[in-house]
């Protein structure tokens, strides 16, 4: 497993502290991050792939710092948004996976068996010629998914992947994570879906409140929030 | 092209996207060029072989030229009070065409293939003109269509739904906020996927 290692990191936006002082080394293979809203754990998994820059510590994966060297992490680190609408680029389905591989600059017949895998594999090959804005939100969702996997990422970091789907489209979102070999970081309001991770880590207020095994870590949320 | 891509294997839909770009722009200006309504017959039953020869259903077909009727509805008549029967005509069936020999186009050339066919034109300006930058600002100007269109729905249900059905502000004020947003979602949605690298 890839090695992610936050070291005394701390993050503000306009002038409020979003993260404070975190310190952790994340090495299990599904970790999972609650909070409430404006605790901190959006900010904290969009470190992992430098989307968002500490303000002060570092963020590591695996040895490379994310700050400097953004474009070896993002190669390593996939992310999955909650609105998949705002992370599909292409019309059609199978476009938008290729998308991904552009900058992989593969030969044609490579990058082509690639998306045509991960299209069947998410059940996605009947849709792939078909305009991505007009599927549905849980095939919008599997479709971001695929578009990430098709880079072959070690770690995926999810942020609240299920919150705008139905229990349904959730289920299967969830069913397809726990086929997934890569690590896996999700930040979900949906404790269920993280019972069966190996870590949970529970924030508020930008810190960390609980960082246990699911039951522990889920219990102490669940007191939290009353 | 935005989500007209019907897909098939046909001559066409196999032909490279830069030598379909060339021949529809040869067969536009030979079009215009043509100044006779029985030459401009010859190329109408050209691009309904064309259409045939892709395998496009009429229907399908039909939902990409017809919109073309309302400019036409407009055109036609000024164009007959000030210049004559034939010339309106000919001008009508001008602008059919084009619109045709187009939706052809698109109807069997999928946005990549048309993103790869500019890059490639574009290749001798690489010096001053960045192409995979330009493909890319294409493609998300294409797939923004869609994903305003949806974002001026919901704001119009809101509106309605709040009894404010005439009110601009209302109307305004989230639809720009609200696409601003989305720009930043959009963007940093490319940044994670290593666009910006």
């Amino acid at each position: 497993m890839s090695a992610i290692r936050f070291e005394g990191v701390s993050h503000r936006f306009d002038g409020e502290l979003v993260v404070d002082d975190v310190s952790l080394e994340l090495t299990e293979r599904r970790i999972g991050i609650v909070g409430a809203n404006g605790s901190g754990k959006s900010t904290l998994a969009r470190m992992i792939n430098g989307l968002v820059t500490p303000t002060s510590g570092t963020v590591t994966v695996d040895g490379l710092d994310v700050a400097r060297h953004g474009r070896e992490v993002r190669r390593r680190v996939g992310f999955v948004f909650t609105n998949a609408d705002t992370q599909i680029v292409m019309p059609t389905v199978r476009e938008d996976v290729a998308f991904t591989l552009r900058r992989h600059r593969l030969d044609a017949a490579t990058a082509t068996a690639r998306v045509d895998a991960v299209l069947d594999r998410f059940g996605l090959a009947e849709l792939a010629d078909r305009p991505a804005h007009r599927l549905s939100g849980g095939q919008k969702q599997l479709l971001a998914l695929a578009a990430v996997l098709v880079g072959e990422p070690a770690i995926v970091v999810a942020d609240e992947p299920t919150t705008l789907l139905d229990a349904r489209n959730a289920r299967r979102i969830a069913e397809h994570f726990a086929t997934l070999d890569e690590q896996l970081v999700v930040v979900s309001h949906q404790l269920e879906l993280l019972e069966s991770f190996d870590r949970v880590i529970v924030m508020e207020a930008g810190r960390i409140v609980a960082d246990d095994a699911p039951e522990p870590a889920l219990d102490a949320y669940r007191a939290l929030i009353g | 092209m935005i989500g007209v891509y019907h897909p098939g294997s046909s001559v066409l839909h196999r032909m490279p996207a830069l030598a379909k770009l060339a021949l529809l722009a040869a067969t536009v200006t030979a079009t215009a060029l043509v100044g006779s309504l029985p030459a401009l017959g010859i190329v109408a039953a050209a691009t309904l072989g064309l259409f045939a020869l892709a395998r496009i259903p009429v229907r399908v077909a039909w939902r990409q030229v017809s919109p073309i009727l309302w400019v036409l509805a407009f055109a036609v008549p000024v164009q007959w009070i000030f210049a004559g029967w034939e010339a309106a005509a000919t001008m009508g069936v001008r602008l059919v065409l084009a619109v045709a020999l187009a939706a052809v186009y698109t109807m069997t050339t999928q946005v990549s293939a048309t993103l790869d066919a500019m890059q490639v034109l574009l290749r001798p300006f690489a010096r001053w003109i960045d192409p995979d930058r330009v493909g890319l600002a294409l493609a998300l100007a294409i797939r923004c269509v869609p994903l305003l269109a949806d974002l001026v729905r919901e704001v119009l249900e809101a509106r309605k739904a709040r009894g404010a059905e005439g009110s601009l502000t209302a109307l305004a004020v989230p639809v720009i906020v609200r696409t601003l947003r989305t720009a930043d979602h959009l963007g940093e949605a490319l940044m994670a996927r290593g666009v910006d690298d």
